[in-house]
């Protein structure tokens, strides 16, 4: 694919497009977009925080509940910011109006960029929503800013990039539930949501150090309440190196049009 | 002239070893209105998809307006238009949003591209329903909204690849008029239909392509000259008991009201009214059996498939 000679003016104009489009669409279904997230954290909150969680006692100095709002927050982001860009990305695959944006001039990264925001935007606002619930259960007050924003960020697009790749090679709508269901909420799960590592023998916490998801609940987690199984830095460099993979991936996905070209 | 697509030994063969296209030649010229005719599969679709980068080439050459699809891709884009074959947008978008997000992908600011598509829309009678989302259209709706988006960045190559299918008489009518109506404005206009009645009605040139290759490209006027016999249905006033024996003509009773008179080019028709008269039939109406295009069309097809079978055999 050749280099694009579109104006920085109005690729912008194709991005915020895209990025509109995305957004009013998971809006315009916000009861199976941003009401089920709300719910089920909600549900967590009751179950593991309130009843399970008095019996449990303190984890690393804090009550359960405390300990467990973080990692809730950060898996409601992961996986909306994965099901956006996945389902949309498909679905217009599967209508064909992905063609819409295939035949007008807009270089390939600018729709990359564009499912990628409207994934983090909906990664965002659920993650706010989930948040607003949490208050209702525990006090959040955040340590560390910077920190707690930048691994939002960071992990929206990361788990964006990477529902878009799903996207390009899905065939069919099975296809877009396989990897959240069999990889994603496993290795959610298994991210040191509801546990610290140093409660695992030392052979799984080693596994553990695998799944990259259990740095950015970490790193987040220790941006909301000051406390890390990992060391901050090696967690960002890590973050940031499986961005650059993905987006790398997705482009060359794009380019050679996989799944979109015949 | 500018010519405004050039296509070179254009070739397609597919992942299964299809070839799709063997090779195709075809320079289409600035306000044309080009008819691009074939059956099913003969590769008129994957010529368009190559033009618009929905499907990459094998090899050869693709020019839109002197911009190489290779190395200008960005500018050759930027001057097409494409109604493709299937509806190929969001049925969960209203209609108004479809059109102004085309534009927007163009790089159209939101203002103007609002003011665009309401100008387009009203245009093509879909102002009243532009808050509905695409799946309430109906069929010839739906056919317009995809009309009106391919025509919201202002292309100057509009390619419309059967537009009209599955579209009532009175709505196709009403689209001739305003295909017509952009292609006197200046918009080059390539048009693929199974109606030829309506590549006859609105083209002034013509491809055929048959399996991949192109077999015919000339003006209309020039490819009906080459239409040597037509065949005309003639209504009669009273019945007819008795085939009437008329030399030259080859006469068929279709029933004892209609006959079936084929009339070779050098014949006149004024020549066969008399020997009719003489016979004492008198003639109510007359109509082509077939457009005459088709009766070209299908000589084509089968000269091809003849020669094909001969070199096989």
């Amino acid at each position: 694919m050749s280099k694009t000679n579109m104006s920085p003016k109005l690729q912008f104009i194709a991005f915020k497009t895209i990025v509109i489009k995305e957004f009013l669409r998971f809006i315009r279904i916000w009861v199976q977009t941003i009401l089920p997230p709300a719910i089920t954290t909600t549900l967590y909150f009751i179950i593991f925080g309130n009843l399970i969680g008095s019996q449990i006692g303190n984890m690393d100095g804090f009550s359960y509940m405390e300990y467990i709002v973080p990692g809730l927050i950060l898996m409601s982001i992961i996986t909306n910011s994965y099901a956006n860009v996945v389902s949309s990305f498909y679905g217009s695959k599967f209508q064909h109006n992905i063609e819409e944006m295939l035949i007008s001039p807009m270089p390939n990264y600018i729709i990359l960029l564009g499912y990628v925001t409207g994934g983090v935007a909906r990664g965002i606002i659920v993650g706010a929503v989930v948040t607003m619930v949490s208050l209702f259960f525990t006090d959040l007050s955040i340590q560390h800013y910077f920190i707690t924003c930048i691994v939002v960020l960071l992990t929206a697009v990361l788990f964006s990039l990477a529902g878009f790749i799903n996207g390009v090679y899905a065939k069919s709508f099975d296809d877009i539930s396989i990897v959240p269901t069999f990889i994603l909420t496993p290795l959610t799960y298994l991210g040191g949501i509801f546990y610290t590592i140093k409660m695992l023998p030392d052979f799984w916490q080693n596994v553990s150090l695998v799944n990259p998801i259990l740095y950015m609940v970490n790193t987040f987690r220790y941006g909301i309440i000051g406390v890390s199984d990992i060391s901050i830095i090696p967690a960002f460099i890590i973050i940031v190196l499986f961005i650059i993979i993905l987006f790398w991936w997705s482009m060359q996905l794009l380019n050679k049009g996989i799944g979109i070209r015949t | 002239m500018t010519t405004a697509l050039s296509i070179q030994n254009l070739r397609k063969t597919y992942d299964n070893a299809f070839e799709a296209l063997k090779g195709v030649n075809l320079t289409i010229e600035q306000g044309d209105f080009f008819a691009l005719l074939g059956p099913n599969g003969a590769g008129k679709s994957t010529i368009i998809g190559i033009i618009c980068s929905l499907v990459n080439k094998t090899s050869g050459t693709v020019k839109v307006y002197n911009k190489d699809i290779d190395r200008e891709i960005t500018e050759a884009k930027s001057y097409i238009g494409l109604v493709p074959q299937e509806f190929n947008f969001n049925v969960f978008e209203p209609v108004e949003e479809i059109v102004i997000n085309q534009a927007g992908y163009y790089g159209i600011e939101r203002k103007e591209a609002i003011h665009r598509t309401e100008k387009l829309l009203k245009q093509l009678s879909l102002w009243d329903k532009r808050r509905e989302m695409a799946r309430n259209l109906s069929g010839g709706m739906k056919r317009r909204l995809m009309i009106a988006r391919s025509l919201v960045h202002e292309p100057r190559l509009l390619i419309l690849d059967e537009p009209t299918a599955g579209v009532d008489i009175e709505i196709r009518h009403s689209m001739w008029e305003f295909l017509r109506k952009i292609n006197a404005a200046g918009t080059t206009i390539i048009l693929t239909t199974h109606y030829l009645e309506e590549a006859e009605n609105l083209c002034n040139n013509i491809a055929i392509i048959d399996k991949g290759e192109i077999v015919e490209n000339t003006s209309i006027k020039k490819l009906l000259g080459k239409l040597n016999v037509e065949t005309f249905i003639f209504d009669l006033a009273e019945p007819l008991y008795e085939l009437p024996q008329i030399e030259g003509y080859e006469i068929t009773c279709i029933d004892n009201t209609q006959l079936e008179v084929k009339i070779r080019k050098e014949q006149t028709i004024n020549a066969l009214f008399s020997q009719l008269s003489n016979h004492k039939i008198q003639v109510l109406s007359m109509r082509n059996k077939i457009n005459r295009l088709e009766e070209l069309f299908m000589d084509l097809l089968n000269q091809d498939t003849n020669e094909q079978n001969k070199y096989e055999s």
